[in-house]
């Protein structure tokens, strides 16, 4: 078929998924993004987020954080270093990304770069969005 | 002499080893498959993630603006030995081989005239260099908890070696492990990870391919490198776990099978002293018998 691509995710200590997707949205360093077949081949770092996944077969959604995806027009690698499909996501995982993400708001808040500030305040704000979504 | 008590203990004990042995063999089987998989698990992670790494360095590395973690610090006068061995014994040549590289290693540096320090992960690296390069530890890692090396282990060292980096403790890091190549044979290498060095790689899959970047090649590189260190440590750390077992295996397999011969050399010897012991009796009845 035309309209899909390969799509892999793959963790350090395994590989999660590698299969034929029709668009994959990605939770983008500097925000969402959805690449689809033909998508101009691009490299994005990830922010800790969701990563949905729309294949033929269904969709699925993970949890990831830290890490690029590689965006090739046929196919796309999605390389993170935590990687945990929505299913199997704990309340302690959602709370130690909440933990790390205050910690760096905390020590942000330190330091005088207000965007930076605003970056980690956000971050913070999306990872409790994220519990209330996951409805955790 | 030995009399035959002794020669019958000594059989019993040696039968003793063999089962011990045979049985750390077995175990350290089962083990290696499970360090296999873990180990072929993590390669497409590291696969890609130097393929990518090598495409940015390339583009990015001969300008000034490169991160100080590609480009180095602009001296290589101090250098970081990361040692990684097992935290047991028994297996073979595995530790003393990676020992003695990083020791030929650090040898050669301190006759350059360049600062050594070491940091040892894994208790019998520790053990092995403390009297040669004792002076020059500045830390060590305890895995000895660990039963499954996960990637958090990995980042743990790798937060420690960048944390000392940014504190401008050295300048080039190297880690010593051993990979993987099959059960009898561990290859001892040496890595540097700090400054990055991609060469293999450097063609990977997307040749051609021009990519956007987002949010700027810089800040991609400057976000990847640290992960880069991390990467690095956890696929050494993958290797060396499987080196551990294949070597454990092997080296058992030697002593299992050097017991067994044992066994039948102090069987033999056993029964010939049995049967001299018989024929002497005879001989003591026979000449008694002739002398009335």
């Amino acid at each position: 078929m035309a309209n899909t691509m390969q799509f892999d995710l793959v963790s350090p200590e395994r590989s999660l998924a590698s299969l034929a997707v029709t668009a994959v949205q990605i939770p983008g360093a500097d925000g969402d993004m959805t690449a689809m077949p033909d998508h101009a081949p691009t490299i994005t770092t990830l922010r800790p987020g969701l990563l949905k996944v729309e294949a033929p077969e269904g969709s699925s959604e993970y949890l990831v954080t830290g890490g690029f995806a590689q965006i090739n027009g046929d196919s796309l690698s999605v390389l993170a270093e935590k990687a945990i499909p929505v299913t199997e996501v704990t309340r302690s995982h959602l709370d130690e990304l909440i933990t790390e993400a205050r910690a760096s708001h905390d020590a942000a808040k330190g330091g005088d770069d207000q965007t930076v500030v605003d970056e980690a305040a956000k971050l913070l704000a999306d990872m409790e969005a994220l519990g209330t979504h996951m409805s955790l | 002499m030995p009399s035959l008590k002794d020669l019958k203990n000594r059989i019993e004990s040696v039968k003793s080893t063999r089962k011990i042995t045979k049985a750390m063999q077995m175990v350290a089987a089962a083990k290696l498959r499970r360090a296999q998989e873990s180990a072929e698990a993590g390669r497409p992670y590291a696969e890609r993630f130097n393929a990518v790494m090598a495409g940015l360095a390339a583009s990015v590395g001969g300008s000034d603006s490169a991160p100080k973690l590609l480009r180095g610090t602009g001296s290589d006068d101090v250098h970081l030995l990361v040692v990684m061995t097992a935290e047991r014994g028994l297996c073979g040549g595995f530790n003393a081989n990676i020992a003695k590289l990083a020791r030929a290693k650090a040898e050669e540096l301190r006759g350059k005239g360049k600062t050594v320090k070491v940091l040892t992960v894994g208790k019998k690296g520790r053990d092995a260099l403390k009297r040669d390069l004792g002076d020059l530890f500045v830390g060590h890692v305890d895995l000895s908890d660990v039963k499954r090396i996960g990637y958090t282990n990995a980042q743990d060292i790798a937060k420690d070696i960048l944390s000392r980096f940014d504190g401008g403790e050295f300048d080039v890091a190297t880690i010593f492990y051993a990979k993987f190549v099959n059960v009898v044979t561990q290859i001892p290498t040496a890595q540097q990870v700090i400054p990055a060095s991609f060469e293999d790689e450097a063609a990977g899959d997307d040749s051609g391919a021009i990519f956007d970047y987002e949010p700027s090649e810089e800040a991609i590189l400057a976000d990847l490198l640290p992960k880069g260190v991390a990467t690095a440590i956890f696929s050494a750390l993958l290797e060396n776990g499987a080196s551990e077992q294949g070597a454990r295996m092997s080296a058992m397999d030697n002593a299992t099978r050097n017991a067994g011969e044992m066994i039948d050399k102090l069987t033999i010897q056993f029964n010939r002293s049995r049967q001299a012991v018989i024929t002497n009796e005879l001989i003591e009845i026979i000449s008694g018998a002739e002398a009335l």
